[in-house]
């Protein structure tokens, strides 16, 4: 983008929070209670405050409560007791029940669509004091002098595909805080800038991902058991694949259907879309869903890698929580009440010391740790496939993490085998006719939208590997893996070249982390971009 | 001179809309609602007249619940002077509108009020004209063109046959069309003010207009699915297809 002369408008607040999701609202919410006086914004990219939420969700609730006693008075539109749980193992024609492991045993949870938890919390933020900016992306760090965080950079509005102002031009302004919480979910642009400035991550393991890939559906009458939690393994993945499918009933008819899939598959033309959409064919599946409608869909990734990955989480005038950090826990695939919890420590942190030096050992302290440390060997041990992982799963949680080891983490990318070197499995996939038909119809279910006429978001770095070294080593996974098929490789006479279909992106960040060459950067496009997700 | 525009709160242009399952609406539940599109250009070109400096102050209305105080913030933001909102059920027909619109017209005495063509939700494209017709003042609608000079105002309309320019006298009702201008993004800062401008709430009552609706939709029902198509080999095939369907 051309670089402004003039200088960029400043506001100036106290907190500035990155991201109104469950961590950073949370985060919002708590610091106001604990400290009225504090000016606390939160910026947010989507239109919508929930608009770019995609998570299951089964909940744990008492950071909620922690958070806002009461709130069970008043709760959120989506709120549905966990009445029983299901794991199974499917294999192409049958399903196996299995025990429930303890890390997913529900009892006590409740079903929510987290967009709308975090559509929910907003008001009650602003309630406060917050001042909540949706539709704004923060595409940059305001850097003071010294090198220190000193707040955001509001992108620019109104620039074309070349990088010239149109009529409506704006330019973003600056945000200056003596403290930014970045609170962008995974694999959040600023974050991964900021981890490789201050070199976060060179005491910790690569970072792990998944994809998860979800649907919200009105099942026919009768079908839908609200509160009811189903989990599978096993097929469609292969067993050198982790991951697996859930199913959450809830209420009007309404079921959230998704599939997760770790981004360290080897096989280079894997579809992790495909494969959801294989799932919802298998035969104990299928006739749920059968003269049922799709209502949305959409998709974002998942970060898997625990304690070993955690990068340091404070940096000079910046804090990293929730999942921009990495504290999901896996085993129990819930992330919100970490973020929650980890939105509250620090708060209660910057209240009390009026920075955030020290936050890092203090949350290394926590139960939100704690709770890390004691599952920290299940997902790498799934790295030498299905049954040895299930098998170091089990020791691991009948040992609650005790055992004197830690499995290690390896960086997704690598794991993509080169098509010369992978030998194609047969993964018995069946012919499909349930919605949506393929993945431009699925981005249309995620309401999506982008000014076609704004710089592309997906930079390529070096646009020339895509179609000689790529082409030959991996065939593009780009153009498989990508939920929402922004990448496609097109014929021009005998040339092929890559075309960004950049307006589709879901901004699930899938490209930034699996491109085998590492030379997707995603940055963010114009504020109020992105899908408009409804009730994910 | 001051300008009036009406704002409307509906569901999002982007928005897959649904029809609920027993048909008496449309599903709004955890759907992003917004600024009627052909309101916000009603806004940009009173905001582009006062900044031209034809006009001192730019007054957004809306008739509806407190939620669409929201839309009027926003209003505020873009760079409205203050806002009025109307409190009543959302679901008025536009004669009620039009008559609540010509309470605040005799109160405020505006000398040009702009309003969309029509809304997006009921595309329904009547209250502006029917709020000139209580005024008794001349209309301009579907602008793709608004001039001021003195007491009239030239307006360029999107009709069938291309394009045609009038001359109307002021006061008067000028809906706006697509292609009039694209209107502004709303600055960071300016939202901080919006919240610290003057928004006056008045009831229905107050204004002594009684909701009015004559119209009694029966059902909503979405548009009948599409068969799913067959490929043919060739036109025998098809022949005998179509044949086979009794459509030739």
């Amino acid at each position: 983008m051309s670089e402004t002369t003039t200088e960029r408008e400043v506001m100036d607040y106290d907190v500035i929070i990155v991201g109104a999701g469950p961590a950073g609202l949370a985060c919002s919410i708590h610091l106001k209670q604990l400290k009225p006086d504090l000016m606390v914004a939160v910026i947010e990219k989507s239109a919508e405050i929930g608009a770019h939420i995609l998570s299951g969700a089964v909940i744990e609730p008492e950071p909620l409560d922690e958070l806002l006693p009461g709130w069970r008075d008043n709760p959120p539109p989506i709120c549905i007791p966990v009445e029983s749980d299901e794991i199974s193992l499917l294999t192409p024609t049958s399903r196996f029940r299995l025990p429930t492991p303890p890390q997913q045993k529900n009892h006590g949870n409740l079903v929510v669509s987290l967009g709308a938890l975090c559509a929910w919390l907003a008001p009650q933020a602003e309630a406060l004091g917050v001042d909540i900016f949706p539709g704004y992306a923060a595409s940059g760090i305001y850097f003071a002098d010294e090198g220190s965080v000193a707040g955001v950079i509001i992108g620019d509005m109104g620039v074309d595909k070349q990088g010239t102002p149109k009529d409506t031009y704006m330019q973003g302004i600056e945000i200056h805080a003596p403290l930014t919480v970045l609170a962008e979910g995974c694999r959040g642009h600023l974050s991964k800038q900021l981890i490789s400035k201050f070199k976060l991550d060179a005491n910790s393991d690569p970072q792990a991902y998944g994809i998860g890939i979800k649907e919200l559906w009105r099942v026919e009458a009768g079908k839908c058991k609200p509160g009811l939690v189903q989990h599978s393994i096993g097929w469609p993945l292969d067993k050198n694949t982790y991951g697996g499918s859930f199913i959450y009933h809830m209420d009007k008819d309404r079921v959230a259907v998704g599939f997760v899939c770790a981004l360290d598959y080897a096989d280079p033309d894997f579809s992790p879309f495909e494969a959801f959409q294989q799932f919802k064919h298998h035969p104990s599946v299928k006739p749920l869903f059968e003269g049922g409608e799709i209502l949305s869909s959409g998709a974002r990734t998942i970060i898997e890698g625990g304690a070993q990955s955690l990068p340091t989480t404070e940096m000079p005038g910046a804090l990293l929580i929730g999942d921009a950090a990495g504290l999901l826990n896996l085993p129990k695939i819930k992330g919100t009440h970490q973020a929650i919890r980890s939105g509250m420590l620090a708060a209660s942190h910057i209240a009390e010391t009026g920075n955030g030096a020290g936050f890092d050992k203090l949350l290394r302290a926590s139960p939100i740790m704690q709770e890390l440390h004691k599952v920290r060997n299940i997902r790498p041990g799934f790295n030498k496939g299905l049954w040895r992982g299930l098998i170091t799963a089990g020791i691991e949680t009948i040992t609650a993490g005790k055992l004197p080891r830690t499995l290690h983490n390896h960086a997704d990318y690598s794991a993509t085998k080169k098509l010369n070197d992978f030998s194609g499995v047969d993964r018995h996939w069946v012919e499909r006719d349930l919605a949506p038909r393929d993945r431009l119809a699925s981005v249309y279910f995620a309401g999506t939208e982008h000014d076609e006429d704004q710089p592309v978001h997906l930079q390529i770095l070096e646009p020339d590997v895509c179609t000689t070294r790529c082409s030959k080593e991996y065939n593009n996974p780009c153009t498989k893996f990508c939920p929402a098929s922004v990448y496609e490789m097109v014929e021009d006479g005998s040339a092929r070249h890559l075309q960004i279909n950049a307006a589709n992106c879901v901004h699930c960040k899938t490209c930034d982390i699996k491109d085998p060459y590492q030379i997707i950067n995603w940055v963010t496009p114009e504020g109020g971009s992105g899908p408009n997700y409804q009730n994910l | 001179m001051k300008i009036m525009v009406g704002i409307k709160r509906v569901v999002d242009y982007n928005v897959r809309i649904r029809v609920k399952s027993d048909g008496s609406g449309i599903d709004t539940d955890g759907v992003k609602m917004s600024i009627n599109p052909f309101d916000e250009i009603a806004l940009e070109q009173a905001l582009r007249i006062r900044e031209a400096g034809q006009a001192e102050e730019v007054i957004v209305i809306t008739v509806g619940g407190s939620e669409c105080q929201q839309q009027l913030r926003t209003g505020l933001a873009m760079g409205a002077d203050r806002a009025i909102q109307v409190d009543a059920d959302n679901s008025l027909q536009p004669l009620t509108v039009a008559r609540t619109f010509l309470k605040l017209v005799e109160k405020e005495q505006p000398g040009l009020v702009i309003l969309g063509k029509q809304a997006i939700d009921g595309d329904n494209s009547q209250t502006g004209q029917m709020l000139a017709a209580l005024w008794g003042r001349p209309q301009a609608t579907f602008a793709s063109g608004l001039e001021l000079s003195g007491d009239t105002a030239t307006v360029i309309r999107e009709v069938d046959a291309g394009l045609e320019t009038i001359e109307i006298d002021l006061p008067a009702v000028v809906t706006v069309d697509l292609r009039l201008n694209e209107p502004r993004f709303v600055k960071l800062p300016d939202i901080m003010k919006a919240k610290r401008k003057p928004l006056e709430v008045i009831s229905l009552d107050d204004l002594g207009v009684t909701a009015q609706n004559d119209l009694q939709v029966s059902h909503y029902a979405p548009p009948a699915v599409r068969e799913k198509g067959i490929m043919v080999e060739d036109t025998a095939q098809l022949v005998a297809e179509l044949k086979n369907r009794g459509l030739v």
